[in-house]
């Protein structure tokens, strides 16, 4: 499809703005001016509207196809929760920072307070903050609070200990606030190496981050022993949020020991991932980590009012604008009141009841490397299909043709041939037995007829695209 | 209400084919001792319940008050095409474009937008979005920090207090100094800035406007940071750039801002987004998703995610940046907006804010003992000295509907008196008047 630029005519408009109701100012001295006007599009609404709606076209969504991407738990968003959050849209978010201002905000201060306290319940933890905008961004802020801790108690520490299973933005994030990493390995039962994990530990140690269930989707037995382990030494444990939709009523990482957890909201709490964000990572901490948490901060008082306190002396400062990504927020809190207790168990439930009757019916023809009882997302390898030369690129763009959403693959990175199948619980039988049916017409294929899956995909507008040249020639912008 | 299809057939049908007899079966992994304590939530509801008791919580904000306010937000116009198209299913229920066959439009819109981000800063290359305004400052300083490999950085003190403040605690563990100049008369102290530049230096940052309105052209500014082997960085505002001189014009480095003016609503704060642009030798340090044009098998122009070697699922502890979600739907909608707006409309919307701007400092300055900051020229805001406590004067009018300006008190010393007014397109004349009447009326009856 042709650019938006490349559809620009010179000399059309597409939007008539008010005039002016004001005297026409003094003009501004030349050399402060722009020497040439921008080079934006120049078209019709129309234009405008046709072009974005085809480009949506060719888009895979969750709303149009199945998308069992791993580790990015891509369950329906409901039309309730965009409708829900545009009723806050026109609320300035420096109105509840200005003298006076809190009393004309407690609506939007309340969600927001009142989001922190069902978080903090459903994961066990003492206050959440609702700051951070992301995953990533929610683990940098437990980053830097541990951080805060640590300088607090005058602890002289240097290490931050993550499985080899990790996410990537978990060692990023710690390097982020100055952390060296120490990477453990996988044990062959598909949980960080016990032993390993002891020989590292020290006083050194700042941090351990896991994720649990584990980017394998299994649920780690010993991880209470890690948390009490590194607590032996200081060492203050992190919950990686990233998997909260397969234990919500079942474990509380609180009640584990975990002291600081990020939620990803954009996962388990039904809000869109709109092609990559925004997202939100609300951080929850225990009793020893609020003197740290960053402003503004939103608290009740005793006649129920929502207050904002903005300062904290020993607290880590602000790791964004305001309060977080609002709309968001707005988004996850209507999802948690519609869902309720049951509903959220039932979440869960579900979630890890289609993970594993995906994975039932693909481990004789799939190699699973961790064969047991999978959470709610499981980890297949395209290991054997590898002898005739298939790959699983090749499944995951032959799944394209097929309609699905191909899913994570390559990831966890421990696993040769990786792919990873998150259903979610939203997703019906008929549609896991259709994706079921696509994945073993792929292994039958890599036998028969790998031709096919390796000239996939075939239906879409393109094909196979050169990312070797695109890095190379590193056009990022239309000339 | 869940959200799960299953009936209680299909259930059953499903256990046996994975061969247990209960859901229970599946969480047995999950030793006993480590079960939920609690979970005492409340019960679920109808989406027609939560949608009364959300709208029961938007009305128990205070309605319409009429905003001269910014700190980084501000309240422009939103042509109804943007809410449409980004409500666009397959564009706001997609997940990252890791798999481009099935993600052009996204990845399209997204080279589109970085070439909007371009353009209207003047730089040459943009990543495809980072969190928000002062995330992205953050992100430039350390971006600039990795490129010269130095550790200083001088820091303008009218740069958004906000965005200083990230900034800060980004960088609170590294070995980082940060000189923090103090603001000068609503402008860049570009006199504390030359001075402090020296060959250690890292980069200088500067906001343009800054947080008092004051704009300036920084050329010098960046031939001497340039001149020592410094990065300038600029964080701007992005709808001030349809009349003003672009940073990179200027000469700077490293362009990065908020772009919620760009069609996005104010939210209480958010999703917004932030952007970044650079120099093309600099695009490997840029931080974030960047997407690149290539080809297909058949030769066919496409769009990918490139140069991810810079990010964090692939080089984990040693990728640029952690970043790894970042706000694309918000992107999208100011590529939306600025494809709108157009050459012209954007040009046209700034001088609008730009005289409706002018006006208020005429009408509000002519108030007795008010007088308006004239350090330098200024876009859609400015800051007023006033014959009283702003922070007094600022209650005193939110009682009456009209927030009249964030006072300067609140983030710098010995500034008690000075109050920051914002007047975008959406204000009326007639606003602006109610503003001045009822400032007047607070000073002097």
């Amino acid at each position: 499809m042709e650019l938006i630029y490349e559809k620009s005519v010179a000399g059309r408009k597409g939007v008539r703005l008010p005039a002016s109701d004001v005297p026409k100012a003094k003009a501004l001295p030349k050399k402060l001016l722009r020497s040439e006007a921008a080079g934006l599009p120049e078209l019709s609404e129309l234009d405008v509207v046709r072009h974005f709606t085809n480009l949506s076209r060719l888009n895979y969504s969750v709303d149009t196809n199945f998308y069992p991407l791993g580790s990015c738990t891509m369950k329906y968003n409901a039309k309730g929760l965009e409708a829900a959050a545009n009723l806050f849209a026109p609320f300035h978010p420096m109105t509840a920072l200005l003298p006076g201002g809190e009393k004309l905000t407690q609506g939007s201060l309340g969600l927001l307070f009142e989001l922190g306290s069902l978080l903090a319940e459903i994961t066990g933890m003492d206050e959440v903050t609702t700051q951070p905008l992301a995953g990533a961004h929610g683990e940098m802020t437990g980053m830097l609070l541990i951080a805060a801790y640590h300088r607090a108690k005058g602890n002289r520490k240097k290490y931050v200990i993550v499985p080899d299973s990790s996410h990537g933005t978990n060692p990023a994030s710690a390097a982020m606030v100055g952390y060296e990493i120490v990477t453990i390995p996988t044990a062959p039962y598909g949980d960080m190496d016990l032993d390993a994990f002891k020989a590292a530990l020290n006083d050194e140690v700042a941090a351990v981050m896991m994720t649990c269930p584990n980017t394998l989707g299994l649920f780690n037995p010993h991880i209470k022993e890690i948390c009490d382990l590194a607590h032996g030494v200081d060492a203050l444990v992190y919950y990686d949020g990233a998997n909260l939709n397969a234990i919500m009523g079942k474990v509380r990482p609180g009640d584990v020991g975990f002291d600081v957890v990020h939620v990803n909201l954009h996962k388990t709490f039904g809000t869109p991932h709109g092609a990559g964000g925004p997202g939100s990572g609300p951080v929850g901490v225990k009793k020893g980590l609020i003197p740290f948490l960053p402003i503004p901060r939103i608290v009740r008082k005793l006649t129920g009012a929502y207050t904002v306190e903005h300062e904290n002396p020993e607290g880590i400062g602000r790791t964004a604008n305001f309060f977080g990504n609002f709309g968001v927020m707005a988004k996850a809190y209507a999802y948690i009141l519609m869902m309720g207790k049951e509903g959220l168990i039932q979440v869960s439930e579900q979630a890890v009841l289609n993970a594993n009757y995906i994975m039932s019916r693909l481990k004789d023809l799939y190699e699973v490397p961790y064969d047991q009882t999978c959470m709610h997302e499981c980890v297949l390898s395209a290991s054997r299909q590898l002898a005739h030369d298939v790959h699983a690129i090749d499944i995951a763009k032959f799944l394209i043709d097929q309609g699905f959403h191909p899913p994570t693959v390559y990831f966890p990175l421990i696993v040769k041939e990786a792919i990873m199948i998150e259903p979610t619980e939203t997703e019906s039988k008929a549609t896991m037995d259709a994706f079921i049916d696509a994945m073993r017409e792929a292994a039958e294929l890599t036998e028969k007829d790998p031709d096919i899956l390796k000239r996939a995909p075939v239906t879409t507008p393109i094909s196979r695209l050169d990312e070797t040249k695109a890095a190379r020639e590193q056009n990022v912008c239309c000339q | 209400m869940s959200y799960c299809p299953h009936t209680v057939d299909e259930q059953q049908s499903m256990l046996g084919t994975i061969g247990v007899a209960s859901i229970a079966d599946l969480f047995k992994p999950i030793p006993k001792k480590l079960r939920a304590k609690s979970f005492d939530l409340p019960a679920g509801m109808s989406e027609f319940e939560m949608l009364q008791k959300m709208t029961d919580l938007a009305a128990s904000n205070a309605q319409g008050v009429i905003p001269f306010i910014g700190g980084g937000f501000y309240d422009h116009l939103i042509p109804t095409a943007v809410d449409h198209l980004s409500g666009r299913a397959e564009f706001y229920t997609a997940y990252t474009p890791y798999q481009p066959e099935c993600s052009q439009g996204s990845l399209q819109a997204l080279f589109e937008y970085q070439t909007a981000i371009c353009r209207l800063t003047d730089m040459e290359a943009s990543n495809a979005s980072l969190y928000d305004g002062g995330t992205a400052l953050a992100e430039a300083a350390l971006m600039a920090l990795r490129i010269t490999g130095r550790n200083r950085l001088i820091l303008d003190g009218s740069a958004n207090p906000f965005y200083r403040e990230v900034l800060k605690t980004y960088l609170a563990n590294l070995e980082v100094e940060i000189i923090e100049l103090s603001p000068l008369d609503g402008a860049t102290n570009k006199p504390d800035c030359l001075a402090a530049l020296d060959d250690t230096t890292a980069a200088v940052i500067v906001q343009n406007p800054t947080f008092f309105g004051g704009f300036t052209d920084l050329t010098d500014v960046a031939k001497a940071a340039h001149a020592k082997g410094a990065l300038l960085i600029t964080t701007v505002y992005p709808v001030s750039l349809g009349l003003l001189k672009s940073p990179g014009e200027m000469g700077a480095d490293i362009v990065v801002g908020d772009g919620q003016s760009l069609g996005n609503p104010l939210s209480f704060g958010g999703p917004s987004f932030g952007f970044i642009a650079t120099r093309k030798k600099y695009i490997r340090n840029l931080p974030g998703r960047i997407i690149g044009e290539t080809v297909d098998r058949e030769g066919r122009r496409g769009y990918v995610l490139t140069l991810q070697a810079r990010e964090q699922h692939i080089k984990r502890h040693k990728a640029t940046s952690n970043i790894c979600s970042n706000q694309s739907l918000s992107a999208l909608r100011g590529l939306i907006f600025l494809s709108l707006m157009g050459k012209q409309g954007l040009a046209e919307l700034a001088r609008l804010n730009y005289e409706k701007a002018e006006y208020a400092k005429a009408v509000l300055g002519s108030i007795r003992e008010v007088t308006v900051l004239a350090g330098s020229p200024t876009f859609n805001e400015f800051t007023l000295s006033l014959p009283m406590r702003a922070t007094k004067v600022v209650e005193k009018l939110l009682a009456k509907g009209i927030a009249a300006g964030v006072p300067l008190g609140l983030y710098y010393q010995d500034a008690d008196n000075y109050l920051v007014v914002t007047v975008t397109e959406k204000r009326s004349r007639q606003e602006i008047d109610l503003l001045a009447k009822e400032l007047e009326s607070v000073l002097w009856s």
